[in-house]
């Protein structure tokens, strides 16, 4: 268990290392949740429901988007590109003969990211759009906690998709293409571009069914009172067990593979 | 073809040390270099990690700009025409390749050709001529990055070449490579300078690249020349030392002689050390009066303590 | 053989990738008939200038945004060594073809919101169209290099650049009177993304300045886009000047 915690923390103190990329990443963050922002309020303003959320909540998705856009890892990216790296070269062998887990060791590390992105990366937009735009944040200390742990699990269930995505390169032999793939699919159904309630409805009833909406909807339905947090975690705790195992699974196989094959 | 007077070249290094404050401090990579290479010569330029070879070389070719001084190649100033100056060298990289990483060795050729503007014939023939001197025709069709270190060389250094050059630069060419592809990349140096007169400046870490083909070399050392001239000088310079190896017919105790000490013995065997400067002739003859001499020979001195012992001088000397 | 199959499926991927906020349009579209008054072939018809702009600007000048990297590794010097501009090798160091997917997805909702518009085509509104397609263009490549200049500055800075042009390009997808006025003229006077797609539309589709700037602006493209080139190739060299004379 100390492992992990040591992994966790070993990245958290990685990822705030890269000061210069935070800063232009919070830029681009901050840039591009404005342009959204006014883009929904034009949209609300011909409908003023629409997808069950007012206009100020709606531009609060916008921003709370923004925080969890590189939190969850929702265009992709996080622990993969290391992984990937690993695997091209080979030095995965060496990681599948440690005796650590090889899901929880990355799990651990990709948790370390996130805990920065959040915190590092995601607050500051969020900030700035409250300080210019009228959000819909909440007072209460429960919803806040329980918003946390959606995006918690969010993080989990995003990373075991990644996962998935990542172990395809012991078969594959350039997992890029899968990536963006993943990538694509996971900002459109994770509310990234509209929330999936506006969607049309067979899309967006699907979508929300589907473990990509944990990454973003979930949460931020949560933190706007729309969804018990009870309900959301239940949710996306079911599929990061689902998830989680599948990752087992496959990384047991591919690790048969490796041994067969001597990498 | 190469005139270099009293240049230098300082860096301004800003360091941020504890705190915000930061440090602002003058490195003086290279001050009051100043040579001259005739056209058609091939020199050696050696020196220490961090002499300040590699920033010679950059201003040189125009990568860099000198501080203070006057520096000609060919008659151009290659810090003002950084264009014109490139179409009159080569510079071979021993750490990077100057080809396109993703295409094949003919493909990266072709494209040189066209930057170069080197006319279809001329191209032809230096194409052909490179591929049978470098051994380089199973090559033509691999990508530069499925090369090997010594393959990827020889790419180059035809590449650097493809435009017929008045002056070569070879930056560390030879580091890496296997004893056999060292061998033909000297050997196709030589007929170069033979053939078409290429001015050569190499440098190198590898002293035996200079003993083959450099009948001058030129070792700085903390930003400065301190030596210019042909290897024999060196050697004096250096006040080096042979080593003359003794067998006596018994074990005895370390020979005496003057100028000359003994380093090691083992049983009858001993070596002895005296200076380069000095003929053995006198020292054989003492030994021989004195003592049961079974067999004799002399080892030369490894350049590399020549070197080292220049540098240690020269650092001496700087202070 | 393995080279194409993988070239189509990355230039799929492109054409996807960047079709999704098209998607994202017509999903908004299926709730409304006018976003900030424009139609949906009106906002088609933005959305796609910006895009084929950005593509052609991608495939031309896109590779100069990796000279940070070149400057750390030290390959930058062997282009130093070639009769060549750097601005030119940087640019044309690596065709990538795949680029292309943005283009042609982007080229074809262009044509669809043509057909569709509701414009009276005349002479000057007929050829405002390739000249903004032009200069849009430019107008990117001049950003690329300019950020990529910065580089010489702070190495890592790269994804600064991303924010203007890829937010760019995200910003006027959309039609100007959706933003807030002070956020138009800034995107006009300011830093000219306006004129990418946004001034010369309101010639084209015959709408009003949602700022109020004399309508001598909607021609203004070229001009601007002009300026804002030759500021790049300036940046440029002061950056190569810069990094001849320290070594990084």
């Amino acid at each position: 268990m100390a492992v992990y915690a040591a992994v966790y923390w070993r990245s958290f103190r990685r990822y705030s290392t890269y000061r210069a990329a935070t800063y232009a990443g919070i830029f681009t963050n901050t840039i591009f949740g404005f342009i959204m922002a006014y883009t929904y309020i034009a949209l609300w303003h011909a409908r003023p429901h629409l997808g069950g959320y007012n206009q100020t909540q709606a531009v609060t998705y916008v921003f709370l988007g923004q925080a969890l856009l590189l939190t969850c890892a929702i265009f992709g990216g996080g622990f993969s590109e290391e992984f990937a790296e690993r695997l091209r070269k080979g030095d995965i062998a060496i990681d599948l003969y440690r005796p650590v887990n090889l899901q929880g060791w990355w799990l651990a590390s990709d948790l370390g990211r996130a805990g920065f992105h959040f915190l590092g990366r995601g607050i500051a937009p969020l900030l700035i759009g409250a300080l210019v735009f009228q959000l819909q944040l909440t007072t209460d200390p429960l919803v806040w906690l329980g918003f946390i742990a959606s995006v918690f699990l969010g993080v989990v269930v995003s990373f075991g998709l990644r996962y998935l995505v990542a172990l395809s390169g012991f078969w594959l032999m350039d997992s890029r293409g899968v990536e963006q793939l993943a990538g694509l699919v996971a900002m459109f159904m994770s509310g990234m571009v509209l929330p999936l309630t506006v969607f049309p409805t067979w899309l967006g009833d699907v979508a929300r069914v589907l473990p990509w909406s944990a990454m973003l909807q979930v949460p931020v339905d949560v933190l706007l009172g729309k969804r018990s947090a009870l309900s959301a975690l239940r949710f996306e705790a079911i599929w990061a067990v689902i998830v989680l195992v599948l990752g087992q699974a496959l990384t047991a196989v591919a690790t048969r593979r490796v041994v067969v094959q001597g990498g | 073809m190469i005139e270099v007077d009293n240049v230098a070249k300082t860096f301004v290094v800003r360091q941020r040390s504890k705190g915000m404050r930061r440090s602002r401090r003058e490195v003086h990579a290279v001050g009051g270099l100043t040579f001259s290479v005739a056209a058609g010569e091939m020199v050696g330029y050696i020196g220490p990690n961090g002499a300040g070879k590699s920033t010679t070389i950059k201003m040189l070719t125009g990568i860099l700009v000198p501080s203070s001084g006057r520096l000609t190649v060919a008659g151009v100033d290659p810090a003002r025409e950084r264009v014109g100056m490139a179409r009159r060298i080569g510079v071979v990289f021993g750490q990077r390749t100057t080809l396109w990483w993703d295409l094949p060795l003919r493909d990266s050729f072709g494209l040189l050709r066209r930057i170069y503007r080197v006319p279809a014939a001329r191209y032809r023939e230096n194409l052909d001529r490179f591929v049978e001197l470098l051994e380089l025709a199973p090559l033509l069709d691999v990508p530069v990055r499925q090369l090997s270190l010594g393959q990827r060389m020889r790419g180059d250094i035809a590449a650097a070449l493809m435009h017929d050059p008045d002056v070569l630069y070879l930056d560390e060419p030879t580091i890496g490579l296997d004893i056999v592809s060292k061998v033909k990349v000297r050997e196709f140096l030589r007929e170069l300078r033979a053939d078409k007169g290429t001015t050569i400046l190499l440098t190198t870490h590898d002293l035996t690249d200079i003993e083959q083909l450099c009948s001058r070399v030129m070792v700085i050392d903390h930003g400065r020349l301190v030596y210019d001239g042909g290897l024999p000088g060196l050697h004096e310079l250096g006040e080096s030392e042979r080593t003359m190896i003794v067998d006596l017919d018994r074990v005895m105790p370390p020979i005496e002689v003057d100028s000359a000490r003994v380093v090691r013995t083992d049983g009858p065997r001993q070596w002895l050390a005296f200076p380069t400067s000095a003929s053995a002739a006198p020292l054989v003859s003492q030994i021989a009066a004195r003592y049961p001499l079974a067999d004799l020979s002399i080892a030369e001195p490894a350049i590399e303590d020549v070197i080292a012992r220049l540098y240690v001088q020269g650092s001496a000397v700087a202070r | 053989m393995a080279y194409r199959t993988s070239f189509v499926m990355m230039t799929t991927a492109q054409f996807v990738v960047t079709g999704l906020d098209f998607a994202t349009i017509g999903i908004m579209f299926t709730h409304t008939n006018s976003l900030g008054g424009y139609t949906l072939p009106e906002v088609a018809f933005l959305y796609s200038a910006s895009g084929v702009s950005l593509g052609l600007a991608d495939l031309l000048c896109g590779n100069v945004e990796r000279l940070g990297q070149r400057v750390r590794d030290g390959s930058l010097d062997v282009m130093l060594i070639r009769p060549v501009p750097t601005l030119v090798q940087m640019a044309a160091d690596q065709f990538a073809l795949r680029r292309l997917g943005r283009i042609t997805q982007a080229g074809g909702v262009l044509v669809w919101s043509m057909t569709r518009l509701h414009v009276h085509w005349t002479v000057d509104r007929i050829v405002l169209v390739p000249v903004m397609l032009i200069a849009g263009t430019a107008i990117f490549c001049a950003i690329f290099v300019l950020g990529a200049a910065f580089q010489f500055v702070s190495g890592d800075a790269s994804e600064v650049m991303n924010a203007f042009t890829y937010g760019g390009n995200f910003l006027t997808q959309y039609p100007p009177t959706i933003f807030a006025r002070d956020l138009v003229r800034t995107m006009t006077l300011i830093i000219p993304l306006g004129f990418v797609n946004w001034m010369p539309a309101l010639h084209i589709l015959g709408k009003a300045d949602p700022v109020g700037l004399p309508s001598v602006f909607q021609f203004l493209s070229p001009i601007v886009a002009a300026v804002l080139a030759a500021a790049g190739a300036l940046a440029w060299r002061v950056g190569i000047r810069s990094y001849r004379s320290t070594g990084s």
